[in-house]
């Protein structure tokens, strides 16, 4: 009997043409769309002129039934709000720089749709990431990069388990953006020309500051001070929602030279303003170590890896080595930009083909 | 496929729909026209006002179409809000409504609010019952409008309307009584609804009409503002060229129901009480809304509401749909999500039991070996989602 999976279906051209392709690979293949958006009221329906994601869900419909597969519709939205607003938010309110899809796809899609998945029956859950799972020799699960090189989706990818591992599918790592576009065309999928998404998905706008101040039970800090490296008094500033590290514009503040955010320190409010070399750094801690394609690394031990700070960051080369219960540190072989606090450090082989394993950047 | 849903919608009946076909084709004459032609068209509309008004102990002249109970709901909350506007200049006024309506009524309300009017949500019992004491103490002098449900759509309660309905009259006669009356309509035995409610919803493919028609009836000699402004039609009080083929199918439901309506209640009544037995041999199952085996005037007669512990209600229906069998958890939004019911947590489960439920809608054409079929695939799915992983 063929497999059952569940494709994590957006509405947008990746996750159709996944869809389309497991169905092509002889897959019993089920389309869900997880609603992640909140409940409106009628009176914001009328302000805004839709509700719930609509067109998303239209989108992934269409495609649905073009393909003849059969497609629901699951509500995660407490879900969502648990793992991934309320945590973007609280981080924020920290001073740290939270990156929501790994969140996102850690606890939303890899924890409760794939167990949702299971409890409809179904062996698989795919999404279409551009990554790719392979088994290394040591017998562990790893994402590694997708063919197209520059859509790398690995990043985001790197807290999900073994089994979570042993039960995904991404076919359209197997495959380049361009192909897949023409996949849709071929197939008369009817998302073929629909725009990348951008942004973090809940605030399209890129204003986090103000998004996070309308969320419930959530204390926004108010104004405090920009400080030079120093410590001495530069000028007030808006309160430190507003700011990220290695943030350049938008702060308000004329000065002679480039000046940037260089740290946030939420107990006292005070932001630092320095210049592009204190941004620079060689060594970047993390914790909440997740392990992927090793298994751990022993006390003393130095690893060669590829690690990246952020998403789209190229990666750069360095030793990985324990730095204590629960902590590693990657030194790199040249000093990295802006390492953010709240960012994942995700570590590569040397080559940066597949994931060992990340962790969650910390101040150092 | 067996076909549990008919809270959801009905298949329409093979009669209701022979009765639209003319109407599609050869009789296409608008009714507001003078000739032949349209004279039947007009006739086929008389006809239909007529049957509906049966079901419900009205008067032809007091039965309004309109395009189905969502529209007859908001105009029933709106009309009436104009016309209390209309004389009273100062005061935005009051609703009396319950916390378990449909969102037609719920969303209605909330836009009142946000134009100024109060609103009060009743609460229900446990059962899901609202009592006429609960509606008279919360009237107000300012109160314009009772609104509730002639029977649940969820938990299949069936509310006390004419009783509420003496009740506000014997303290105020100015108030208007409004019943949405959507799932009841050809259900149960409405007789003598009209003499004591002053506006009534009811829709047409609840009861094996076509879609898009329902009723506003309108009790004789009330004022009332219109809904939809323009022509003439249904009294200049809902404009519009009238949807003939619609209103002729609805009309033959109406015909229809009225005169099987005894004998599809006890169909009914035995194909619920037998799902219900089965579904309460499943350990931990409780049974949503009033129930004694072979009542039907408490719970609408193909109503079988459960929660069942330790599953979700969202999964088990993927699953029962996977098996073609068509159910349902709480009112389903746009986009085809579950929403957690406001009437089971009205009733007081907790948000686990409410993500636990299911309805089964039956109609009296569903079959005993159909129950039986259903209750078995059920048993096993919840067998499958309480033991967890499928793989």
């Amino acid at each position: 009997m063929s497999k059952t999976v569940v494709v994590g279906m957006s509405g947008g051209v990746d996750s159709s043409v996944c869809a389309y392709l497991l169905k092509e690979q002889g897959y019993n293949v089920i389309g869900v769309t997880m609603q992640i958006w909140r409940p409106e009221n009628v009176c914001d329906i009328a302000d805004n002129g839709g509700c719930c994601g609509l067109s998303a869900v239209d989108d992934a419909r269409r495609v649905a039934e073009t393909i003849d597969i059969p497609y629901y519709v699951m509500d995660f939205r407490s879900e969502f709000q648990k793992w991934v607003i309320d945590h973007f938010a609280a981080q924020y309110v920290k001073g740290l720089t939270p990156n929501p899809c790994i969140e996102c796809n850690r606890h939303v899609k890899w924890e409760a749709l794939l167990q949702k998945a299971r409890d409809i029956g179904a062996d698989y859950l795919a999404t279409g990431h551009y990554a790719r799972i392979s088994q290394l020799e040591n017998g562990r699960y790893s994402i590694s990069a997708s063919k197209t090189a520059a859509k790398d989706q690995t990043y985001a990818l790197y807290a999900l388990t073994q089994d979570q591992l042993a039960h995904t599918l991404l076919p359209i790592g197997e495959y380049e953006k361009t192909d897949v576009r023409k996949i849709a065309e071929e197939a008369g999928l009817p998302v073929a020309h629909k725009k990348d998404s951008q942004e973090i998905c809940f605030v399209p706008d890129g204003d986090y500051a103000s998004f996070i101040e309308k969320e419930d039970g959530v204390t926004v800090p108010g104004p405090g001070d920009f400080v030079t490296p120093s410590g001495e008094f530069i000028a007030r500033h808006k309160g430190i929602t507003h700011y990220t590290i290695g943030q350049r514009r938008g702060l308000g503040v004329p000065a002679g030279e480039r000046i940037y955010v260089t740290d946030i320190d939420p107990a006292s409010g005070k932001v630092t303003l320095g210049s592009n070399d204190d941004l620079m750094t060689s060594v970047v801690s993390a914790d909440d170590i997740r392990w992927m394609g090793l298994e751990g690394i022993a006390p003393g031990e130095r690893v060669r890896v590829k690690a990246k700070i952020r998403y789209n960051h190229p990666g750069e080369t360095g030793y990985l080595e324990s730095a204590g219960e629960g902590l590693v540190k990657v030194t790199f072989d040249k000093p990295v930009r802006a390492a953010a606090p709240g960012q994942a450090l995700v570590f590569y082989d040397e080559a940066g083909t597949y994931i060992y394993g990340g962790g969650t950047i910390i101040k150092t | 496929m067996i076909y549990l849903d008919n809270a959801a919608t009905t298949k329409i009946e093979e009669p209701a729909f022979n009765a639209m076909l003319p109407f599609l084709k050869e009789e296409y004459g608008n009714a507001s026209a003078v000739y032949e032609l349209a004279r039947r068209s007009k006739k086929a509309i008389f006809e239909a006002r007529k049957n509906a008004a049966s079901l419900i102990g009205a008067m032809p002249s007091e039965i309004f179409f309109t395009s189905g109970g969502t529209e007859s709901d908001n105009w029933a909350l709106c009309g009436a809000y104009e016309t209390f506007r209309k004389k009273n200049t100062e005061s935005s006024g009051h609703i009396i409504t319950t916390a378990i309506e449909h969102h037609a009524i719920l969303h209605t309300a909330q836009y009142l609010e946000s134009l100024g009017v109060s609103v009060t949500y009743l609460k229900p019992d446990h059962e899901g019952l609202i009592t006429a004491a609960q509606v008279t103490e919360a009237i107000r002098p300012d109160t314009f409008l009772v609104s509730v449900m002639t029977a649940n759509n969820e938990i299949g309660t069936i509310e006390p309307v004419c009783e509420i309905a003496d009740a506000v009259r014997g303290i105020r006669k100015d108030i208007l009584i409004h019943t949405d009356a959507v799932q009841a309509f050809g259900q149960i035995n409405l007789q003598g609804i009209a003499k004591h409610a002053d506006l009534l919803s009811a829709s047409s493919h609840k009861l094996g009409g076509p879609k898009g028609v329902g009723i506003l009836f309108i009790r004789d000699g009330i004022k009332f503002s219109p809904f939809m402004r323009g022509g003439m039609q249904e009294s200049g009080r809902r404009a519009g060229t009238e949807n003939v083929a619609g209103i002729a199918g609805f009309g033959e439901a109406c015909k229809l129901a009225f005169a099987g309506i005894d004998s599809k209640i006890s169909a009914e009544i035995l194909l619920r009480d037998r799902l219900i037995a089965k579904l309460s041999d499943i350990t931990d199952v409780i049974i949503n809304g009033p129930y004694n085996a072979g009542d039907y005037l408490k719970r609408l007669p193909g109503n079988v509401s459960v929660c069942i512990k330790g599953i979700e209600g969202e999964s088990a229906l993927i699953m029962l749909d996977r098996e073609g069998i068509c159910a349902s958890a709480g009112s389903a939004c746009a986009t085809g999500a579950m929403e957690p019911s406001h009437v089971l947590k009205a009733i007081g489960r907790s948000d686990d039991e409410a993500k636990g439920s299911l309805r089964f809608t039956l109609s009296h054409h569903n079959t005993m070996e159909e129950i039986d079929k259903a209750a078995g695939i059920i048993a096993e799915i919840v067998e499958k989602l309480r033991n967890g992983k499928n793989f």
